[in-house]
């Protein structure tokens, strides 16, 4: 992890601190045009507001953070959202809002020169560039994407290198869980982001697009909602036992569940005893807010799912970019619930019963 | 018609009234309950569903017919019988056309139980009922009490006026209570909960039926004893008082049947809208101004009628579920305003 740490490092270095000097001197500048009021001047500010390389970066979007984390540009991060929980530096950072609520006052206070945004954030967006703050709109798209990103985002902020780095190291372990998988017979698998509590009513699942989806797939199973392409849909126990899932892979977003959580959570599941999952005891139960962030850390994820969708090539997980101290050794369940406690997943189904 | 017209009517006529819509809308009924377990997105084999050479818990067949299917009919039956029931009563009690189970506060508190069950994230199941289903029942309760405690006026008399802004009140305070819960919970949650105030019927199993039918039984037959009351109090409640109806004990009875009819159905189904309101007129129409026949025909009805939109909800966009609630706006919505235009020419 320090390895992987430093060899970020290494490729990107922050500009020295005669340019940083420099950088911050026409940031004050600009900040004392703009209040002069003249839209010339306010213009002239923002392009070069938006031609400086961002010393001072605020992400609204969890992901996003932890690229810029992964490509060693934490240090200029000032602020995030307040669902930002990692890597664990963040916790000490301001918090600026969220998608729905962003603190435009707040964000103005922090003088950043870049802000990140979710690209439906469109009035936040057309705040900040009219008060001449450079803006970074992201969407969430396929596991493709997050690369991508990391490249686009280290250009953008001087960090070409490092954003390749980051990028490319994200690849290599995504093709190691593609290796792993070569060859395997590719179960029909479920995967399951959402539900209503102690029921299997209002079950949400991956549809065939989005990161979550190709997670499946790199991972070596066949999303049988593959052919809806949309990220998400809703469906009914009928079309459960219809597509009849050979592993359903369930994601929770707590982090520390207890056991007799993890028991009820599981028990709604045997009503269906036809489904091959179930019958089978291959319903997989996995705990973590960081299974649905679609940053570097979807190589541990796509590690997970391979263990779920074939346990006959279990894989100790992958070192997290920035180190959470969850990454475990293999471990087999034996009963219902059993926890395999460092990669907080559990088993469920009737063969375990 | 008038109530008090209706109420002078010969008991013969009513009694062959009845008999003729009930047989109607009870066909109507039976063909939708039984039927809807047939048709699906999935082309199942009924006879293999039937089938006891297979074990059950290895017959898909019989999986989606017994699980997937035929519960959501039952529970779609109920829901709609008691919202489009409890629409019918409170329309009298509160001789206000357009009143609907949910104005007196029921289901938004119904709603703000469920909600916090979700947001806390409480996963206890008992017997096949959800904290989620309890925890809205919970809320209903709550909120008929406070309904209740405020609109009993020295007489113990209802004041229906006081009735109406208490439950508009309690609506808009518990609506503005979900939102602040649906703000500081997590994304996901916040997504769930407005899931299920889209209402949903896919109950997968008879325990959360069974559990609530204890409910239902008792608000249903609170309802067999209303329907004389409810015409003349429908009209006036001085007026029935001088026919010997004993006025608090009616608005007594009509208000907590109507809620605990409201308040199981939404703990089922989730707040399922305009079944509650679009049923009771489109019955009134049909077979007139009679409690005695409205009651019991906006019951079948109702029940009909949810059971048909929830078979629409579950295939018109397959393998998406459409939730039901839309279904209900969107075919009651605009029947509504026909059903208005209608009346006006």
């Amino acid at each position: 992890m320090a390895a992987h740490q430093a060899e970020v490092l290494a490729g990107i270095r922050d500009p020295g601190f005669g340019i940083r000097a420099a950088v911050r001197k026409r940031a004050s500048l600009a900040g004392c045009r703009l209040l002069v009021g003249t839209s010339l001047l306010a213009a002239t500010a923002l392009v070069v507001t938006a031609q400086q390389v961002p010393q001072r970066i605020i992400s609204i979007v969890p992901s996003v953070t932890e690229m810029l984390f992964a490509m060693g540009a934490g240090s200029r991060v000032v602020a995030v959202s307040s669902y930002d929980h990692f890597p664990p530096e963040v916790e000490r950072l301001a918090r600026i809002g969220a998608l729905l609520d962003p603190d435009v006052e707040r964000i103005l206070a922090l003088r950043p020169d870049l802000v990140v945004t979710y690209g439906s954030q469109a009035d936040l967006t057309t705040q900040l560039q009219r008060a001449g703050i450079a803006t970074y709109a992201y969407r969430h798209g396929t596991l493709a994407d997050i690369g991508a990103t990391m490249r686009e985002l280290g250009a953008r902020i001087g960090l070409d290198s490092a954003g390749s780095l980051a990028a490319d190291r994200l690849d290599r372990q995504l093709e190691a869980v593609r290796e792993r998988v070569r060859g395997l017979r590719r179960p029909r698998a479920m995967l399951v982001i959402g539900r209503e509590p102690g029921s299997l009513r209002a079950v949400q699942v991956s549809g065939g697009y989005g990161f979550l989806h190709d997670l499946i797939e790199c991972a070596g199973g066949a999303n049988v909602f593959a052919d809806v392409k949309r990220e998400s849909l809703d469906v009914t126990t009928e079309t459960i036992l219809a597509r009849a899932p050979e592993v359903i892979i369930e994601l929770h977003y707590s982090n520390r569940p207890a056991e007799a959580v993890v028991a009820a959570e599981g028990e709604p599941w045997h009503s269906l005893s036809a489904v091959p999952a179930i019958r089978d005891g291959r319903v997989v139960l996995l705990y973590g807010g960081e299974l649905v962030v679609p940053g570097p850390r979807v190589a541990r994820t796509a590690s997970l799912f391979a263990n779920a969708l074939h346990p006959e090539a279990r894989h100790p997980l992958p070192e997290s970019p920035t180190g959470d101290g969850t990454s475990g050794k293999p471990s087999r369940a034996t009963s219902r619930g059993t926890p395999l406690s460092p990669e907080k997943c559990y088993f469920f189904g009737s063969a375990t019963r | 018609m008038t109530a008090l017209a209706v109420a002078r009517l010969p008991e013969t006529s009513i009694r062959w009234r009845l008999v003729l819509w009930l047989s109607v809308f009870g066909a109507f009924a039976l063909a939708a309950c039984l039927g809807a377990p047939l048709v699906g997105t999935t082309r199942i084999d009924l006879v293999q569903a039937f089938s006891r050479a297979v074990p059950f818990a290895d017959n898909v067949d019989a999986q989606i017919f017994f699980i997937a299917r035929l519960p959501r009919a039952l529970a779609a039956a109920l829901v709609g019988a008691a919202l489009a029931s409890a629409g019918v009563v409170l329309q009298a009690l509160l001789r206000n056309p357009l009143a609907t189970p949910f104005t007196l506060g029921v289901s938004a508190g119904a709603a703000l139980g469920s909600m916090l069950a979700i947001s806390l994230g409480l996963h206890v199941s008992v017997w096949g009922v959800s904290a989620v289903t309890a925890a809205s029942f919970a809320g209903s309760l709550f909120a008929v009490g406070i309904v209740y405690a405020l609109a009993r006026t020295h007489q113990r008399r209802f004041s229906t006026n006081v009735l109406l802004l208490a439950g508009v009140t309690l609506n808009s305070f518990f609506s503005a209570v979900i939102l602040f819960v649906q703000y500081i919970a997590n994304p996901a949650e916040a997504l769930r909960t407005v899931r299920w105030l889209m209402g949903n019927l896919d109950v997968a199993g008879y325990l959360p039926i069974v559990a609530s039918l204890p409910l239902f039984a008792a608000a249903f037959l609170a309802f067999a004893w209303q329907p004389r009351a409810l015409n003349l109090l429908s009209l006036d409640e001085d007026a029935a008082a001088a026919r010997g109806i004993n006025v608090v004990r009616s608005q007594q009875l009509a208000f907590f049947s109507a809620s605990l009819a409201t308040g199981a159905a939404v703990s089922l189904g989730g707040p399922i809208g305009f079944v509650g309101i679009v049923v009771p007129h489109l019955v009134r129409l049909l077979v007139g101004a009679d409690h005695r026949v409205v009651l019991p025909s906006a019951a079948l009805f109702g029940a009909a009628f949810l059971v048909v939109c929830d078979l629409v909800a579950r295939v018109l966009l397959a393998p998406l579920e459409l939730p039901v609630g839309i279904i209900t706006a969107v075919i009651g919505g605009p029947f509504f305003l026909w059903l208005l235009i209608r009346q006006k020419c």
